[in-house]
């Protein structure tokens, strides 16, 4: 029989038992099981990845869902993101000006107030903070569409899941990711300087001034942009284990909690060779 | 027997002059984690004839319907629909045989942020959008009228009761004027009464619309109500089939142990 029928069911529907079926941390604890485990979970997530891949590019495109998705993983992250962004700035400044008076190097503090933002913590938090939301609900809401078979339905209904749920998500994850990091970014400075001026006043147009000089467009945007690869991890992560998921309510409980775990895991590690892209390819 | 559906044993030969059955499955063989659960199913289904398979919970009824929608992949077997082989096909092939497939699911699998009229306009939207959004929704109206549910348009479905899911399901289903109906389990959970005006419902579309239907079930009174022919799965594989008096008339202990229990 031919094995090319059906590409959907393998990874929708992986075969019992699903030991291995919700994450790295269902693996047994038998060092075979573990490698076995790991590699199985790359090759599924391989499969899923190409699968998105293929629907996302063949037409017909699903619109409105994507606008839809945009709402959700933009408009309504963004109060979140100011949150953290503006409490970041806050914390930045108190250690960065203790620090650089300690130095002797105070006329510092709006450069190194913009760049701890841009380069490190803005993208970082933003992609931690949407992880948490994002990729929990999309995890939740994609594991109990499996679980009440409504993904099912979707697939009998011949519309393609991959198109319609996972393609959407993830396209609005990285088309999102570096507009709230923006938005991140302008809080963290906003709330950085207003912290400055209540102890030593200076301007807004000075420290921006200050801040900004002698700054390149490579010393921004790589870092800002990179965020999009955090919105890819995230949605895709979230996905995979939402649309794989087996087992009533604990199912999805798992699926969320692998999902934030997960996403969140990868994001940092793939900040590591980011980060080194960015030092070689835009010094 | 005197009967356009029939079915057979895996050592049956096929009748030359017979006409292509809508639905035609050839020893189908499925198993979860080395359990079998089809183990050489063979029926076929032509065009207007509904086939009740009944059998004890876990015989594979329901694993039955997912495979012949292409839900899950057999072990080995064929399924042919309109007499294509199904199984080799790629998703989006797959895709224009399913547009002839209508399906009710167990729990129905109602989109839950969906309302009831979102639910039933859901296929239109997706393969007929060269309709308008009057004509979307005349047909919308139609469809929940002939399930009875034309006052709860707006309503969500963990505002509705269960039999009234089954009907918004049922409507679903029928969206696309599918030309094969798979009903899994369509009175599971419901009171009697019910019970017996869903069996009335698809009594009704049966008579309007001739479409091939496999209704799974474990409601004997249900099956022998809505189903020229019945067909007894036990292990993975069909013991009995034929009129619901050719199961009464039978010999087999597991036939006579079920007819009793039901």
């Amino acid at each position: 029989m031919s094995n090319r029928g059906f590409p959907a069911v393998a990874v929708l529907n992986p075969p019992l038992p699903a030991r291995h079926a919700d994450g790295i941390s269902g693996v047994t604890s038998s060092v075979p099981g573990l490698f076995s485990g790991f590699f199985e979970w790359f090759g599924s997530l391989g499969i899923f990845s190409w699968q998105v891949l293929r629907a996302a590019v063949t037409p017909p495109y699903e619109w409105r869902e994507l606008i839809r998705q945009l709402d959700e993983v933009g408009s309504k992250s963004l109060p979140l993101v100011a949150m953290a962004g503006a409490a970041i700035g806050v914390i930045i400044s108190l250690e960065a000006r203790y620090s650089l008076t300690r130095f002797g190097a105070k006329s510092m503090f709006p450069a190194t107030l913009v760049y701890s933002v841009i380069q490190i913590m803005g993208p970082v938090i933003t992609g931690l903070v949407v992880s948490g939301r994002v990729g929990a609900g999309m995890g939740a809401e994609l594991a109990s569409m499996k679980v009440t078979e409504q993904i099912d339905a979707i697939e009998a209904s011949a519309i393609n899941p991959y198109r319609l749920l996972a393609a959407t998500r993830i396209l609005a994850c990285i088309l999102m990711l570096p507009l709230l990091t923006l938005a991140t970014d302008a809080c963290a400075l906003l709330t950085g300087w207003f912290a400055q001026t209540l102890v030593e006043p200076l301007s807004f147009h000075q420290f921006i001034a200050s801040g900004f000089s002698g700054a390149t467009f490579n010393a921004f945007l790589p870092q800002t942009f990179k965020t999009a690869v955090y919105g890819l991890i995230i949605g895709l992560i979230a996905c995979f284990q939402g649309m794989r998921t087996r087992g009533g309510a604990a199912g999805v409980g798992r699926a969320a909690t692998n999902s934030v775990v997960l996403a969140s895991l990868f994001l940092i590690l793939a900040d590591v060779v980011l980060v080194k892209f960015i030092l070689v390819f835009f010094p | 027997m005197a009967t356009t559906y029939e079915i057979a044993t895996k050592q049956a030969a096929p009748k030359q002059d017979a006409p292509v059955p809508v639905i035609a499955v050839e020893n189908l063989y499925k198993s979860f984690a080395g359990h079998k659960v089809l183990n050489g199913v063979t029926l076929r289904v032509h065009q207007g004839e509904t086939l009740a398979v009944l059998g004890r919970s876990g015989t594979g009824k329901s694993v039955l319907l997912r495979l012949i929608i292409g839900l899950e992949k057999p072990d080995s077997g064929s399924i042919c629909i309109h007499g294509q082989n199904i199984l080799g096909l790629a998703l989006d092939r797959m895709g224009e045989i399913r547009k002839k497939m209508g399906f009710l699911f167990q729990q129905s699998a109602l989109y839950d942020s969906l309302t009831v009229r979102e639910n039933v306009a859901f296929p239109f939207e997706h393969h007929r959008r060269d309709m308008s959004r009057s004509e979307r929704s005349d047909r919308v109206r139609q469809l929940l009228s002939e399930v009875g549910m034309e006052g709860d348009l707006e309503k969500m479905p963990s505002d509705i009761s269960g039999g009234m899911q089954k009907r918004v399901g049922l409507a679903r289903a029928l969206a696309l004027e599918p030309e094969i109906l798979l009903l899994d389990e369509p009175t599971a959970g419901l009171d009697p009464i019910s019970s017996g005006e869903i069996d009335e419902l698809i009594l009704k579309l049966q008579r309007e619309r001739r479409m091939a239907s496999i209704v799974v079930t474990h409601d004997l009174h249900s099956a022998k109500t809505i189903a020229g022919h019945l067909a007894l799965l036990n292990e993975g594989d069909v013991v009995i089939e034929g009129t619901f008096e050719d199961l009464q008339q039978s010999d087999i202990g597991f036939v006579k142990e079920f007819l009793q229990q039901s």
